[in-house]
């Protein structure tokens, strides 16, 4: 054990991190919420809802998620492999690196250095930096699987290894661009053409960084919380293989009814509809393991946190190809529908698997148990409620400004002027920002109980030395 | 055979990232070889430095965030925005600006729809115009001047032609001269189509207003007044940004019009150089043809006339 406890300080920094950088994440999220309906909270030139937005998507994406992948994954690389971290030195250097080059993002970002596409905000020389993260996190990945003790590589390997692979590609790709000066650069794809890289690019972020390491982490610990065995390994096959196949035809989805080529369009609506069947594949699996003990759900306080977190996948994405349709498309594309749809994987999927895999990882590091389940039910409803609040309330005002965009009078002209569908919008933006209060709450509560955890380890430790 | 591959991390790596390039390679790498994904309209121009720097700002502030610059080819979408959006248009933009989110309105067609004094009040107080805006105001962009040097550098990245003389005369101009350059040549490369068929230069007959002096048409024309043209035209009808409703004048030429040219304005809007009845434009109104039916248009005639008949 004492072998591993180096890179579990790592491992726990990463966590930290991340939690940190959520939190800021979390809070610019409400701020920016409350500037919806009260432009008089935008402060120029730094804290304006266009740089803001940014610096809350970014800390979230890269603070957040990416943070917590690298100490999940170096975590789960080290069980899976049944060895310590092949490099413990660089993967401690890789998270101070990470902590830098976040402090570095959020900073630009505030001073509005922007390549305005989405995801990949950040200018040039702050993607060499995040290319250099990854080949750091990829070299260390990859050399302590090559150097495994455990000839067989479990499901969650599979998905690491994916995402190690196709993030890197659609990264460097996406951010490819012409500098002109240190602070500004133009992209090296131009119009029409740029609008195709960057949504392969927007799509596949999500895909391999919101559902392949999450997908790790759900194949992992939900049956390390249970106890109970995945359902099938061959439905983890077949899911994984076309889930990463069919992933990266999908991104002009975002682009329907816009000037890009129809027959790109229509392939991408295509092979959206066909992404149902592996995403499902995944959450049929995932049931009909908790399905061969239900119980768990009332005597493991984790099993719960799984269970919901799959079930807004499924959720997720089977709204999300109906979205592609261009029938809907038309109604709800650009309106506040897609954020409500966005928060329920991030807030919901991403955020409920993520943090029930912290609570099970924290009390292994300190060789003790949860501080509080109590605790972590109330977390668990407080941010269940407060995503249902956010995404239920977007939908609605989503059907309504796509709708009001579209009515005429009986003769033909238009029934509302764009100011007055913005005037309906302010009762749901402040119900969402209800629903992000009663979240945060809810996270508080999970930091609470990860440092009490912590605190209870670490007092726990002086005492069997002493 | 199959199941070696969960044993072998390299090969398993090898097909993994395979897999992933068929997709990326038949969607996105070999449209980009094709001319199909590079198109440009035969009259779009190069920005020029002032808008470019322009555009640089509204990347800056994060524009893009709140405003798409795309009208899908949707019935009333080109109704509230105009022609909807050609592939050929966007040949100079490093990255493409369409945007995925309209919290305010869309800006594909935005260029010339007002003139450059609208801009400039509305930046500095959205809500002085809109009362119910969320806009955030950006006034202090008038307090910063632009730094030639690097737009100059930016001009060379994008291989944008310039002269010196170009260059020269941002010394002068603040950032929001540049923005409000951009918004204005956003959309300008298709033309945009009349409202209406164009008129003959004098008009030979004229139609009355139907609702003339009808006190219900009076107070729905005075709410529609005050939502659509008061930030030009003034409380009253004093003018401001647009000329006076209530002094003797029309387009300029002295001597007052019939109804139905007001009609045909409201309708039509204008722009530079168009004529109504025999009389020359030079600024830029919107047209309200398909924000407000004809009788409403007839009701805010017959609001102005009692604003000129209060006068």
């Amino acid at each position: 054990m004492s072998d591993y406890r180096y890179d579990n300080q790592t491992v726990k920094g990463f966590i930290v991190s991340s939690i940190f950088w959520g939190v800021v994440g979390i809070v610019i999220g409400l701020w920016i919420s409350v500037q919806m309906w009260m432009p008089s909270l935008n402060i120029p030139p730094f804290f304006t809802f266009g740089r803001l937005r940014v610096v809350h998507t970014n800390g979230l994406a890269f603070g957040l998620g990416i943070g917590a992948i690298f100490g999940i994954f170096y975590y789960i690389v080290m069980r899976l492999t049944k060895r310590p971290l092949l490099f413990p030195k660089l993967a401690r250097f890789h998270l101070y690196l990470f902590n830098t080059a976040i402090v570095l993002a959020a900073l630009s970002l505030l001073a509005g250095m922007n390549q305005s596409l989405e995801y990949a905000e950040l200018e040039w020389p702050l993607d060499i930096g995040v290319v250099i993260l990854w080949v750091i996190f990829a070299v260390n990945i990859f050399g302590t699987i090559i150097k495994r003790k455990e000839e067989q590589m479990y499901i969650s390997l599979w998905y690491v290894i994916a995402t190690v692979i196709a993030v890197a590609v659609l990264y460097i790709v996406n951010n490819l661009s012409i500098p002109a000066g240190l602070t500004k650069s133009y992209h090296l794809f131009a119009g029409v053409n740029s609008a195709n890289v960057q949504w392969w690019y927007g799509h596949n972020a999500v895909g391999f960084i919101f559902t392949t390491p999450i997908l790790a982490m759900f194949y992992y610990f939900l049956p390390k919380s249970t106890g109970l065995p995945i359902f099938s390994h061959r439905l983890s096959i077949i899911a994984f293989w076309s889930l990463v196949f069919a992933y990266l035809w999908t991104g002009a989805h975002h682009l329907v009814y816009t000037p890009l080529p129809d027959w790109i369009q229509t392939l991408a609506i295509a092979f959206t509809i066909f992404l149902i069947a592996p995403s499902w594949g995944s959450v049929v699996n995932g049931y009909y393991t908790v399905g061969s003990d239900w119980s768990k759900m009332q005597t493991n306080y984790l099993t719960k946190f799984f269970i919901l977190g799959i079930t807004f996948y499924g959720l997720q994405t089977v709204q999300g190809p109906t979205q592609g349709l261009r029938v809907v498309s038309q109604l709800i594309h650009y309106t506040d529908w897609v954020p409500g749809h966005v928060h329920m994987g991030t807030m919901g999927w991403v955020t409920l698997t993520a943090v029930a895999s912290i609570y099970y990882i924290i009390p292994k590091i300190y060789n003790t148990e949860i501080y509080s389940e109590r605790i972590a039910n109330i977390h668990f409803w407080l941010v269940l409620i407060g995503q249902l609040i956010f995404s239920i309330t977007m939908w609605i005002t989503g059907i309504m400004q796509g709708a009001l965009w579209k009515a005429t009078t009986s003769d033909g002209s238009l029934k509302y002027t764009f100011m007055e569908i913005v005037a309906k919008n302010y009762p749901y933006w402040k119900m969402r920002t209800l629903g992000g209060v009663i979240f945060t709450v809810g996270m508080l509560f999970f930091i609470y109980n990860i440092y009490m955890t912590m605190r209870k380890g670490k007092l726990e430790l002086a005492g069997a030395k002493a | 055979m199959a199941g070696d591959l969960y044993n072998k991390p390299i090969l398993f790596a090898i097909v993994a990232a395979a897999v992933v390039l068929i997709g990326t390679a038949v969607t996105m790498f070999i449209p980009m070889l094709t001319a199909e994904m590079h198109p440009k309209l035969s009259n779009l121009k190069p920005y020029t430095a002032l808008q470019l720097a322009g555009k640089d700002i509204y990347q800056r502030e994060g524009c893009n965030n709140c405003h798409t610059q795309t009208v899908r080819p949707l019935k009333t979408e080109v109704m509230r925005y105009g022609e909807y959006s050609k592939a050929g248009e966007f040949a100079y933009d490093r990255p493409f600006l369409w945007g995925s989110k309209r919290t305010g309105p869309d800006l594909a067609r935005i260029g010339g729809k007002y003139p450059d004094k609208w801009h400039e009040i509305h930046f500095d107080n959205p809500q002085s115009m809109f009362a119910e805006s969320n806009m955030p105001a950006y006034g202090w962009l008038k307090n910063n001047t632009l730094d030639p040097a690097s737009i100059e550098r930016h001009m060379k990245a994008n291989d944008f032609p310039y002269t010196s003389d170009d260059m020269a005369q941002l010394k002068d101009k603040t950032e929001l001269d540049a923005l409000i350059a951009y918004v204005q040549v956003i959309g300008t490369a298709v033309k945009k189509a009349p409202a209406t068929a164009a008129q003959p230069a004098i008009k030979e007959t004229h139609i009355p207003n139907p609702l003339a002096g009808d006190p219900v048409a009076i107070k729905q024309g005075a709410a529609m007044y005050k939502q659509h043209c008061v930030a030009c035209h003034g409380d009253n009808g004093q003018g401001g940004i647009g000329p006076s409703l209530v002094d003797k004048m029309f387009l300029y030429v002295a001597g007052d019009m019939p109804d139905d040219d007001y009609f045909e304005i409201i309708n039509n809007g204008t722009q530079p150089g168009m004529i109504e009845d025999g009389r020359t434009a030079k600024g830029g109104m919107p047209s309200y043809s398909n924000t407000l039916d004809k009788n409403k248009i007839w009701a805010l005639v017959a609001y102005i006339r009692s604003l000129q008949a209060k006068k």
